[in-house]
């Protein structure tokens, strides 16, 4: 146990954390970035948005609760690599069947330990994320770099067809079906449709490739835009399938990578986040309310704020109650994050659709947005009630 | 929604006296209001009767009353003040039980005061253990079964329906006072009795035991606006049945996926909304059941507590302050988080370290005392370290506590201790569990075989037995080399501790040479309440063997202040004080302040008291690493580095470490280690006192029994014996003859050449009498001269005394001013020294003198308006006494030892904590005092006159000052002639009379009636009632007995003070003690307690 292969992470730049082998004894290579939560790593392990990335755990502890068969948020494990301090040398918990580090192995998934992450983190945070390299296998740092170097950027990334299932499934609502969503899955996480399914919604996950008459094809009462890895300017398809769904005025709820294409469908651009917004204690403001809850984020890319559709320069602070307007009518930035000012959500005032740029399932982390997928049938029932009105 | 504008005027109530289970992390939240709510240019109004705390500081609030934390009195306050609200909920159980009296008896409303902060019926639903049930399963949680019962009948009912074990627990108590597990008949009887008596609401609650589940605290803020942020998940190591305040505990929490932690947020949240805080902090208990993760809630606090300073040194999220803001109408994304200074307070810390909090406990000082740590809490202090993992956290929180033990291996296991005898000894929990789950895993046990034996998460023991197994690594290495060596000290390891494993290293320094030429030294980390995700500049710091420090360099002179480590009896919050004033006198002066230490409940560790705070144990390792850390980063930057160490204003636990420090380079300032040595060696004080032609009471030192004995025989009997080296008389004792004295050698110490023992004569009846004062080489300045009101052969610590002397004569004061001096010259003091001396027959004896700060400093600066602490950092520093006297800090002319008749009466009364102690059958302990220091804290009275002020300590320190009733009398012979004037004014008064035979018949004689009553149940003879029974059933409402001193051993009549103690009815156990409370019972009786603020005081006392 205690006798671990030396192992190094070479960032892009240069630097050079040395460490012990984790998990499985390899070579990995992704873009380096970190997560603050302190419960959650399976459900981080398992959330198709990591995928290609190499994750860097602040919380020192990690593995302590083990691997268990409930709480994964997809059918594996998708981070490039994984980077901790002390993992655990035993599993304490009820509900645990095996430990991390087999689950690790078992999914030759490549890991380092003993690492400073916290002076890791802190690199990051300076220089920005970036592209990483870690390896059991050789130790010459020189030689992983220039290998670092020659791996693909996230920027301009197109990761979706990886994460996306292959053919439609449902997933039954929990007691009588109230209403029917159909998912477009970008990298969905189990814990969304267990959510809706909470609240008598039976959704159909689908291909991210289907196209809208598919989609609509079951007469679903709304449609739902999911998380997911890469960069949202490369989504394209899934941008102009939301704006058909606009045209059409069928009601739309995007989480995380979808909000980032419902904005784009809106006509807003995207950027990326010097290192993103990844934990589960970050603060939301929700403008509807005034109030803030504590929420799960995992972003490295983000809206860029409306212009201002006035000279008075209204929306200069997306905390302004301003809205900017359209080819889809009023929109407001209904959410933003209080550390940053960065968009976290926007709604529509003239088209049935809103999204948040955070996870509103969470696992891991707080329930405090759990209110949004209330929000989601009760704009089904408005939008039932304006069709019998029309 | 911004802040309030119809408030502006905000009264505080602090917490009163240090005690068990209400300690100085209250004056750390209550500081940081004051501090909060005046930036706000609110005015503030402050009531404490504790002089120790920093809060009490005049310039920490508009109007400072130290004065007794009584409805009567705080209405005085209100009167005078006319505060717009109250702010409750930062002064602990004590301020919380105030405000709830204040509502009730309809003063709030009378004078149109409004409560902030909390609301009455939240209080009620969070504290009322029924009421509270009753909320937790409307917000959907599960809670024990129980029922409240109000009488012994409903309490058996309940058992038997239950079932036993049951947990007891009175309403309305703070640290579990009261409560207990009862496993048998007997103790239900026992616990249920003491809880019904000492809940203010006669009710207890009877409760399904769920002994050995996880417990968990869960540390929440709520604004207005209804947001709720969970600030912190402490975890406790010790499962259910040992309180949270004695367990070992841990943030964040470890061994929780993140579907149980948010469910218990999601519970802890809704439970906090049903209850209604409508702002502040709160603490919430649960409970996990380990075998399928089932949750009950356990109890709430709806304040900021204990759990809460710790939560807020561990995140740096500091919850007091944030709580005063929201009390006055921010909500929290309205606040900035100042470790960031970017983000707001709306957000959950994420702490990339591991927090380990270990209580420390002082049984040893309570002899018969029960150790069995239960749900009544026990510890006196607590030491917190953070590691970046759980075993670097857990090993320096272990050498944090300075027990005997400096960390695991440090000490040879108990003798004879077997596999078998370990794991026994893990079924009942004790000081030091985690010690014997150590030496059980060392002898061969498996991590399931000491958790079936002490219900300790597996987690944490396989963390343990990873040590025992680096353990048996490091000696089996053919040599220590570097990887290993990391290995060691990544793992928490000292250098001692490894020097215990491989005794070839030529111990701790031999090691830690050996580490240096390695290059193997600790690097810095930052606590920023974000996991690096921010920039944070707050210079927090704690160390860590990884790859980057993060110590920012800085050319500004250093000073490093070391700190006094976990509050003991002896060594507490008033240390403390004269650390956190040295930081603010220094920083003022234009020095980098550095502060060093590792209690969380502290002013001292608040990151923004010292310019630079270190949260490390205080060894010489961790210490001269800090300095080495700090002088290298300040040299770095072309500064001079730390240029100042100061070692004496926190106690003997920096003061022990001055001569290491000084040899191994670090500039040591104020009085010269050798100095100290020569104060502390008997043999050369007293030839110095010899030169200086003072006198000491007759005594010598003693190697063996033998040696004792002739010492002993030659000044004669009674004989005072102790141990050298030692803070607040540790096993110290008054010797009537050989055979004890016999007794006490063979007990109490093992003497030997090492560890000589000290005989000296024991003067009888002599006033003792305390002296703070100041010296710089050249001048000398006496800070204050205190009377104690006990005789000598009461530690100075437990002695209530009055300043400025109340009995003394001119000539004699003069003389102690002369004999101080002399000494200070003598000794070469640079800085402060505390001198005790008796006074017999009008001679003036030494008793002692410590070249450092005292206990007494707080008292005797707002006593006097005179800071000496800050004085004696400044004297350290090359500052004179000519030069502070310029400055106005200290008296342009004159000192303390010219008090003039206009000055106010200063008396200090003590807290005992003997009722928080039981025997194990349940009886009350002794509640005698001795040479050796048994208080947990003091409270100060301050008056026109001796009596008024005695009055209002009293008054302080016991709820209530009785003006009339029965008063119970039984004196030595020597004191009854003495007791006859006091009686007989309480006569006067009122009173009626209760006396053993002997005393009534004395009193006879003057003419006073008495009801005959025996000393104690067997006693009994003509008499049908008899004094313990009388008591206990609440007969009295004032004990005065003496104990005998002539008839040897000083224990006779222990039955009667235990009783008092248990029943909590003032006890007056010295003839000084009787008159100085008739005085004071005449003055309250004349309705003459009228309150000052301090700022009026000082006014008139600086002009
Ligand atoms: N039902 C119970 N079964 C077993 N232990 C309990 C139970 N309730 C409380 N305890 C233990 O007693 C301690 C003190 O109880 P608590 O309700 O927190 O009182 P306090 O007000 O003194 O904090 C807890 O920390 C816990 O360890
Ligand atoms: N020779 C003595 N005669 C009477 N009382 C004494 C004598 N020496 C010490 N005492 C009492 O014992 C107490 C503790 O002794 P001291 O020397 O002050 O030890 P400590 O270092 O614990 O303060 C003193 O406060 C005093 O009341
Ligand atoms: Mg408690
Ligand atoms: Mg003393």
């Amino acid at each position: 146990m205690s006798s671990r292969a030396p192992a190094i992470l070479v960032l892009e730049d240069g630097r050079v954390f040395r460490g012990e082998a984790f998990g499985s004894v390899g070579e990995t290579f992704g873009e380096a970035v970190f997560n603050t939560g302190m419960t959650g790593y399976q459900e981080t392990l398992t959330d198709p948005s990591y995928y290609g990335q190499v994750v860097a755990q602040t919380a020192p502890q990690i593995g302590n609760t083990g691997w268990n068969d409930e709480d994964d948020e997809s059918r594996r494990i998708w981070v490039a690599g994984y980077v901790v301090r002390d993992p655990s040398r035993i599993t304490s918990n009820w509900r645990a069947e095996r430990g991390l580090e087999d689950e690790l192995a078992a999914q030759g998934v490549v890991g380092i330990c003993g690492v400073d992450t916290r002076a890791l983190t802190r690199h990051l945070r300076e220089s920005g994320a970036m592209r990483v390299g870690v390896s059991s296998r050789s130790t010459d740092a020189d030689e992983l770099l220039a290998r670092v170097r020659a791996a693909p950027r996230m920027t301009g990334a197109n990761l979706v067809a990886e994460v996306t299932c292959d053919r439609p499934y449902t997933y039954e609502a929990e007691g009588e079906t109230r209403y029917t969503v159909a998912a477009v899955d970008l990298g969905i996480k189990r814990s969304t449709p267990r959510r809706l399914a909470k609240r008598g919604v039976a959704t159909t996950v689908f291909p991210a490739g289907t196209d809208v008459e598919d989609l609509l094809a079951g007469g679903p009462d709304a449609v739902f835009l999911s998380n997911g890895p890469g960069d949202p300017a490369t989504a394209d398809e899934q941008v102009e399938l939301t704006r058909e769904l606009l045209r059409r005025k069928v009601p739309v709820f995007g989480i995380c990578f979808g909000n980032q294409i419902l904005g784009r469908a809106l006509g807003l651009d995207t950027y990326k986040l010097k290192y993103g917004h990844r934990g589960i204690n970050q603060p939301v403001l929700d403008r509807h309310t005034g109030k803030v809850e504590i929420t799960a984020h995992n972003h490295g890319f983000a809206l860029a704020k409306p212009k201002a559709n006035d000279e008075s320069g209204a929306l200069a602070s997306a905390r302004s109650a301003e809205y900017f307007t359209t080819d889809f009518g009023r929109v407001q930035v209904s959410h933003v994050c209080l550390n940053d000012d960065v968009v976290e959500g926007l709604t529509c005032l003239d088209v049935p659709a809103y999204s948040v740029q955070y996870h509103p399932e969470a696992a891991g982390g707080p329930h405090d947005a759990d209110y949004l997928f209330d929000r989601l049938t009760a704009l089904i029932e408005d939008h039932k009630g304006a069709d019998a009105d029309a | 929604m911004p802040k309030r504008d119809d408030i502006n005027h905000v009264l505080v109530i602090g917490s009163g006296p240090i005690q068990i289970g209400q300690a100085c992390e209250f004056d750390y939240s209550g500081t940081q209001a004051c501090r909060v709510l005046r930036e706000e240019g609110i005015r503030v109004t402050l009531v404490n009767s504790n002089p120790a705390t920093i809060m009490t500081d005049p310039e920490f609030a508009d109007a400072t009353y130290v004065e007794p934390i009584t409805t009567e009195v705080i209405e005085q306050v209100i009167a005078r003040e006319k505060p717009d609200a109250l702010l409750p909920t930062l002064g602990g159980q004590t301020a919380l039980n105030a405000a709830v009296a204040l509502t009730e008896a309809g003063i709030l409303e009378k004078y149109g005061v409004e409560l902030i902060g909390a609301d009455m019926d939240a209080i009620q639903r969070g504290e009322d253990r029924q009421q509270f049930k009753d909320v937790v399963i409307k917000a959907g949680g599960e809670v024990p079964r129980s029922a409240v019962c109000h009488s012994m009948d409903e309490v058996r009912a309940t058992v038997a329906e239950l079932g036993l074990p049951v947990v007891i627990r009175p309403s309305f108590t703070m640290g579990g006072l009261g409560s207990g597990m009862a496993h048998t008949w007997e103790d239900v009887d026992r616990i249920a009795g003491n809880g019904l008596a000492e809940s203010p609401t006669t009710e207890v609650l009877i409760e399904e035991s769920v002994l050995g589940w996880k417990e968990y605290e869960l540390e929440l803020m709520r604004d207005h606006n209804d947001n709720v942020v969970v600030v912190c998940s402490i975890e406790n190591v010790d499962p259910m049945g040992v309180h949270t305040g004695d367990s070992v505990t841990v943030a964040p929490a470890m061994t929780l996926t993140d579907r149980e932690y948010q469910d218990m947020r999601d519970i802890g949240i809704a439970v906090l909304r049903e209850v209604g805080v409508d702002t502040g902090g709160c603490n919430i208990q649960f409970a996990i059941d380990p075998a399928d993760g089932r949750i009950i809630v356990i109890e709430m606090n709806p304040r900021v507590s204990r759990s809460s300073a710790l939560a807020s040194k561990a995140t740096g999220f500091p919850i007091a302050k944030i709580a005063a803001k929201l009390a006055i109408g921010y909500t929290l994304d309205e606040i900035p988080n100042d470790i960031t200074g970017a983000t707001p307070a709306a957000f959950e810390p994420a702490i990339d370290y591991v927090v380990v909090k270990v209580p420390r406990f002082t049984f040893e000082k309570f002899p018969g005392a029960d150790p069995t740590l239960t749900t009544t809490m026990k510890s006196v202090g607590e030491a917190m370290s953070m590691g970046r993992t759980f075993q670097q956290a857990l090993q320096k929180a272990l050498r944090s506590t300075e027990t005997k033990a400096a960390g695991f291996w440090t000490r040879p296991d108990p003798a004879g201790a077997t596999l078998a005898s370990t794991l026994e000894a893990l079924a009942t929990p004790h000081d030091g569990t985690l010690y014997t789950a150590e030496r059980a895993l060392r002898l061969g046990a498996t991590v399931d075989q000491v958790h079936d034996a002490c219900k300790i998460d597996p987690w944490f023991l396989d963390q343990i037995a990873q040590l025992v197994d680096l353990r048996a690594e490091i000696q089996a290495a053919p040599v220590i080399d570097e990887g290993l060596l990391w290995k060691a000290k990544r793992a928490g390891c000292s250098d001692a501790q490894i020097a215990a494993l491989r005794p070839e290293l030529a111990g701790e320094d031999g090691v830690r040479s050996l580490r240096v030429r390695l290059g193997l030294r600790p690097v810095y980390k930052t606590v920023d309440t974000c996991a690096a995700e921010f920039a944070a500049d707050t210079p927090y710091h704690y160390s860590a063997y990884e790859d980057e420090t993060e110590v920012a360099p800085s050319d500004r002179p250093k000073v490093m202040i070391l700190g006094s480590g976990p509050n003991r009896i002896g060594q507490g919050i008033e240390f403390d004080y004269s650390c956190v004033h040295a930081v603010q006198a220094l920083r003022e002066a234009g020095y980098e302040t550095i502060m060093v230490n590792c209690n969380p409940e502290t002013v001292s560790t608040d990151y923004d008291t010292a310019d630079r705070l270190y949260f490390e144990p205080l060894t010489f390792e961790d210490v001269s690493e800090v300095h080495h850390a700090e002088h290298a980063s300040g040299l770095a930057a072309g500064g001079p580095g730390v240029v100042g160490v100061i070692v004496q204003l926190g106690g003997q636990t920096p003061l022990g470490l001055a001569d290491r420090l000084a040899e191994a380079g670090l500039p040591v300032v104020g009085t010269s280690p050798s100095a100290i040595d020569a104060a502390e060696d008997r043999g050369v004080f007293g030839r110095l006192l010899d030169e200086l032609g003072l006198a000491m009471p007759a005594g010598g030192t003693a190697a063996s029994f033998e040696e004792a004995r002739d010492v002993a025989a030659a000044i004669g009997y009674p004989v005072l014996v102790r141990p050298s080296y030692v803070l607040g008389g540790r096993g110290m004792e008054i010797v009537y003859d050989e055979d004890s004295l016999a007794g006490y050698i063979s007990r109490a110490t093992e003497a030997s050449p090492e560890h000589p023992v000290l005989v000296d004569r024991f003067l009888d009846d002599a006033v003792e009498i305390d002296v703070d004062c100041l010296c710089d080489g050249e001048d000398f300045y006496l800070g204050g001269i205190m009377e104690h009101i006990e005789e000598a052969g009461v530690h100075s610590g437990d002695s209530s005394c009055a300043l400025p002397p109340i009995t003394l004569g001119r000539n004699m004061i003069e003389q102690i001013r002369d004999y101080t001096a002399k000494l200070a010259f003598g000794l070469g003091v640079r800085g402060l020294m505390n001198v005790q001396y008796a006074v017999k027959d009008d001679r003036l004896y030494v008793l002692e003198a410590n070249p450092r700060a005292s206990r007494t400093v707080p008292f005797v600066s707002k006593a006097t308006a005179v800071p000496l602490a800050k004085a004696a950092a400044r004297i350290a520093m090359g500052a004179t006494i000519a030069q502070l006297r310029e400055e106005g800090m200290l008296l342009a002319e004159g000192d303390g030892s010219d008090a003039g008749p206009e000055a106010p009466i200063s008396v200090k009364e003590v807290v005992l904590p003997f009722k928080r102690f039981r025997t194990v059958e349940g009886a009350g302990i002794d509640a005698i005092l001795g040479p050796e220091m048994k208080s947990t804290g003091e409270v100060m009275g301050l008056g026109g006159s001796f009596g008024l002020a005695f009055a209002k300590a009293t008054l302080a320190v016991y709820g209530k000052l009785p003006t009339s009733g029965k008063v119970f009398v039984s004196v030595a012979d020597r004191d009854k002639r003495a007791v006859v004037f006091p009686v007989r004014r309480l006569v006067d008064l009122g009173f009626t009379v209760y006396a053993t035979k002997g005393t009534g018949l004395v009193l006879k004689r003057h003419g006073i009636d008495s009801t005959p009553v025996a000393r104690h149940h067997g006693a009994r003879g003509e008499e049908e009632t008899d004094a313990v029974g009388l008591i206990a059933s609440g007969g009295v409402d004032l004990v005065i007995t003496t104990p005998s001193a002539s008839s040897g051993p000083r224990t006779d009549g222990w039955e009667i003070r235990s009783a008092a103690v248990v029943a909590d009815v003032p006890c007056v156990t010295t003839i000084q003690g009787a008159a100085a409370a008739t005085m004071g019972i005449e003055a309250a009786a004349r309705g003459e307690l009228t309150v000052t603020p301090l700022q009026e005081l000082h006014q008139r006392l600086r002009g």
